[in-house]
């Protein structure tokens, strides 16, 4: 019988070949760290961390834009704790609420609309940033803002959608041998947007969970399909993952939201990969859509590489000399979801 | 009624402010007298600090902004081998502030003080614009009872005592602020039964440090740095609470890095560490408390993790928000 | 990417409900799937996602036992 000892031994005597994997999702890559994985496999078996960090691949003319907004008269920005440390190309919204910007924190999107109800004197706009997941929330919003005549209540949408982040990756970078797909994310898409990737790469896709031993167990299996080269997509994350997804959640998305091309910050341009409002609803858009995108690019900062699983944060030449979550230069340092932020602050030890 | 900018001006409303409220509450001795400064009496060495609080809300599960203002400078004395014998109290008071939340506040102050034997021996209050808001300073002097006390002071092998669960103040201050509802309640509390039976019983205590701000993990990384040593934890063993677990995974948060305001951590020689353990576990707030790891060489902070993995543990960078995306 | 955590309905109005994650309560949108009281329910940012098919110690062990079987595929097939 395969117990969790088993799989943790077989991964930490592995001598063969090196087994590049990458884990899309920024909280797989906090759990990693949290409970010491890296630890314990053998180092032929590498995690990379991928693009999975919504905050992280916000272009910083977004968030030049929505710091604007936090300056702006009657204006207030709503937004989630992970924005507020990300810079743009001169502020982030922490500091800007420091010279006078007016930010507030959300758990939840809903939340704004009992807010803009009792401030109708105040213009709300919500940083509506993340994937898949998080976009339904944002069409329900959407759907109560109209219902309900909202009229100082707008979304500044950077909403991107993760597979086309993936698949850019897949035809991009050979050194990636497989992937460890978002759990939460899977929960809106469904299973079986794997199977073609998988079949098209010759790769394993793996979907696991966010408990150490999900992380564990999606890796085992990523580790065996590497081993007897039968790769396929599989889903380790049955509780919540369906076949074909959550259906309502798609039908709201589909009904709000429509699929253009996106700049993804560190990266460029990513065919079909962002979520923004219908023409026929932008009325409710705060100007997501950006002619051009400026980016005051680092000198030798190396996020790209980081966030395409090139190289580890540690290679490179700014990760903790310069560059440091307190200072942070590349925007995979500012966010707590971010990977260089993530390894500045959690080393792992090879036992 | 309502504090306007009047109470501020050193006139008769300003004493009006005193003799209703701070005196009412506060009264003893040296502090009836009035006098521009309290004159006090000690014995041999003393213990002095100050911290200023700015809590926000005010009002929380467990306590308010009064009591930690209390418990904190009485708390940072102890962590010297020093029992705490007078405080100050200036407050700094928004206008349109209720005079029923200025008396709940003093009241909070006067209940922690008498339970923490400390008494409140002068104070200021100033008046400034705003709205509604209040910030205290306390400072406070103890007598040093332990001697060599020190954050410096670890050695290799010493076992490391946390005295109960952590991150409760600060699911109780958040839960209120992002409308989370649990029975969560601050820990906000006087230390002082924890460190007067550690050293009454004779327990050589190393070092002994408030962990508040910046969570478990900070406290640990600067008792490593100061004694220029290896700390070592096991996730295991540390104690938080189903509710906390809970809405540490609702926002995000990570409790090694989340504020308390009724725990220590204290570092005893390994020979003396179950007594120690036996005598902090019988002390008022000392319910939870556990053995959490002990001293190394070298000079980071490690952790055993719950799956056996080991990791490494640093300090808080920025402040510690929600993150949902 | 995303925090999503699991917890049990307990009560139901329309399109609100309230959950309990481990004593914690939070009032949750539930438009975006069908619930009813006593359902454990995935939740993100004030939302249920989806309707939990089984409890995290079920599916730690499904998962061992599916490892399992790819295992002793493997060591037949060497």
């Amino acid at each position: 019988m395969r117990t969790l000892q088993q799989v943790k031994n077989e991964l930490k005597d592995y001598q063969g070949e090196k087994i590049a994997i990458m884990e899309v999702c920024g909280t797989h890559t906090s759990s990693i760290f949290k409970n010491g994985i890296r630890s314990f496999i053998s180092p032929q078996i590498q995690l990379i961390s991928g693009p999975g960090c919504p905050v992280c691949v916000t272009s910083a003319t977004y968030i030049d834009k929505i710091i604007d907004y936090s300056l702006q008269e009657n204006h207030c920005v709503l937004t989630f704790g992970d924005m507020l440390k990300v810079k743009g190309n001169n502020l982030s919204l922490t500091e800007a609420k420091a010279i006078g910007g007016s930010v507030r924190m959300l758990y939840s999107p809903l939340a704004a609309l009992k807010i803009a109800k009792e401030n109708k004197h105040i213009q709300f706009v919500f940083a509506a940033v993340g994937f898949e997941t998080t976009a339904p929330i944002y069409a329900l919003l959407l759907e109560e803002i109209i219902k309900s005549k909202i009229k100082n209540l707008k979304l500044l949408t950077a909403i991107k959608t993760i597979i086309p982040a993936i698949t850019y990756i897949c035809d991009n970078e050979k050194s990636i041998d497989a992937f460890l797909c978002p759990g939460h994310v899977s929960v809106i898409t469904g299973s079986s947007v794997y199977n073609d990737l998988a079949k098209k790469y010759h790769k394993p896709f793996v979907i696991g969970g966010f408990e150490g031993e999900h992380i564990l167990a999606a890796v085992y299996e990523i580790f065996q399909q590497v081993l007897s080269k039968q790769y396929s997509a599989k889903n380790m994350y049955v509780s919540v993952v369906s076949e074909d997804g959550n259906q309502k959640a798609n039908a709201i998305i589909d009904k709000y939201f429509k699929h253009t091309d996106d700049y993804w910050r560190g990266i460029g341009v990513i065919k079909k990969s962002a979520l923004r409002l219908k023409e026929e609803y932008l009325d409710f858009d705060a100007g997501s859509y950006f002619d051009e995108y400026l980016e005051n690019s680092p000198i030798n900062c190396r996020c790209k590489d980081v966030i395409l699983g090139r190289i580890n944060p540690t290679d490179c030449p700014l990760f903790k000399r310069t560059c440091t979550p307190l200072s942070a230069i590349g925007p995979c340092m500012v966010s707590t979801e971010g990977v260089c932020g993530i390894w500045y602050k959690n080393r792992e030890v090879q036992q | 009624m309502k504090i306007d900018i009047s109470y501020g001006s050193g006139g008769k409303q300003t004493s009006d402010l005193i003799n209703n409220i701070f005196l009412k509450h506060f009264h003893n001795k040296i502090l009836n007298k009035l006098e521009d400064a309290a004159v006090l009496s000690v014995k041999g060495k003393i213990a002095f600090t100050t911290d200023s609080f700015v809590v926000s809300p005010l009002f929380f599960k467990g306590g308010n902004i009064g009591k930690i203002s209390v418990c904190g400078t009485v708390n940072d004395l102890l962590m010297m081998g020093a029992i705490p014998k007078y405080l100050t109290a200036s407050f700094i008071i928004e206008e349109g502030t209720e005079f029923e939340t200025i008396e709940e506040i003093v009241h909070s102050m006067q209940v922690a003080a008498r339970e923490a034997k400390v008494l409140i021996v002068a104070g200021d209050t100033k008046v400034v614009e705003g709205n509604g808001g209040i910030f205290i300073n306390t400072s406070g002097i103890g007598e040093i009872i332990k001697k060599g006390v020190s954050i410096a002071n670890c050695h290799i092998g010493d076992a490391i005592i946390l005295s109960g669960n952590l991150g409760e103040h600060h699911a109780a201050i958040m839960s209120k602020r992002m409308e989370i509802e649990n029975d969560i309640m601050s820990d906000c509390a006087p230390l002082t039964a924890i460190v007067k039976n550690l050293i009454n019983n004779k327990i050589n205590v190393c070092c002994m440090r408030d962990v508040t701000r910046g969570g478990l993990a900070t406290v640990l990384n600067e008792i490593a740095a100061s004694s220029m040593c290896g700390v070592h934890i096991n996730e295991d063993a540390l104690p938080i609470s189903l509710e906390v677990r809970g809405f540490c995974n609702v926002l995000g948060l990570d409790p090694l890095y989340m504020a308390n305001e009724g725990k220590m951590v204290t570092v005893v020689p390994q020979k003396q560490a179950d007594r120690a353990l036996e005598i902090v576990q019988k002390s008022k707030y000392g319910k939870n408390a556990r053995i959490i790891g002990k001293i190394t060489d070298g000079q980071d902070v490690y952790m055993t993790t719950r799956m056996q993995g080991k990791r490494q543990i640093d300090v808080l960078y920025g402040e510690g928000l929600p993150r949902i995306c | 990417m995303c925090v999503a955590v699991p917890g049990k309905i307990i009560e139901i109005n329309g399109d609100k409900a309230k959950v309990d994650i481990m004593n914690n309560i939070v009032e949750v949108n539930i438009r975006l799937v069908s619930v009813q009281i006593g359902d454990y329910v995935l939740i993100h940012a004030g939302c249920v996602l989806e309707v939990l098919k089984k409890d995290l110690a079920e599916e730690i062990l499904w998962m061992f036992n599916e490892l399992q079987e790819g295992a002793n595929e493997n060591s037949s097939a060497g």
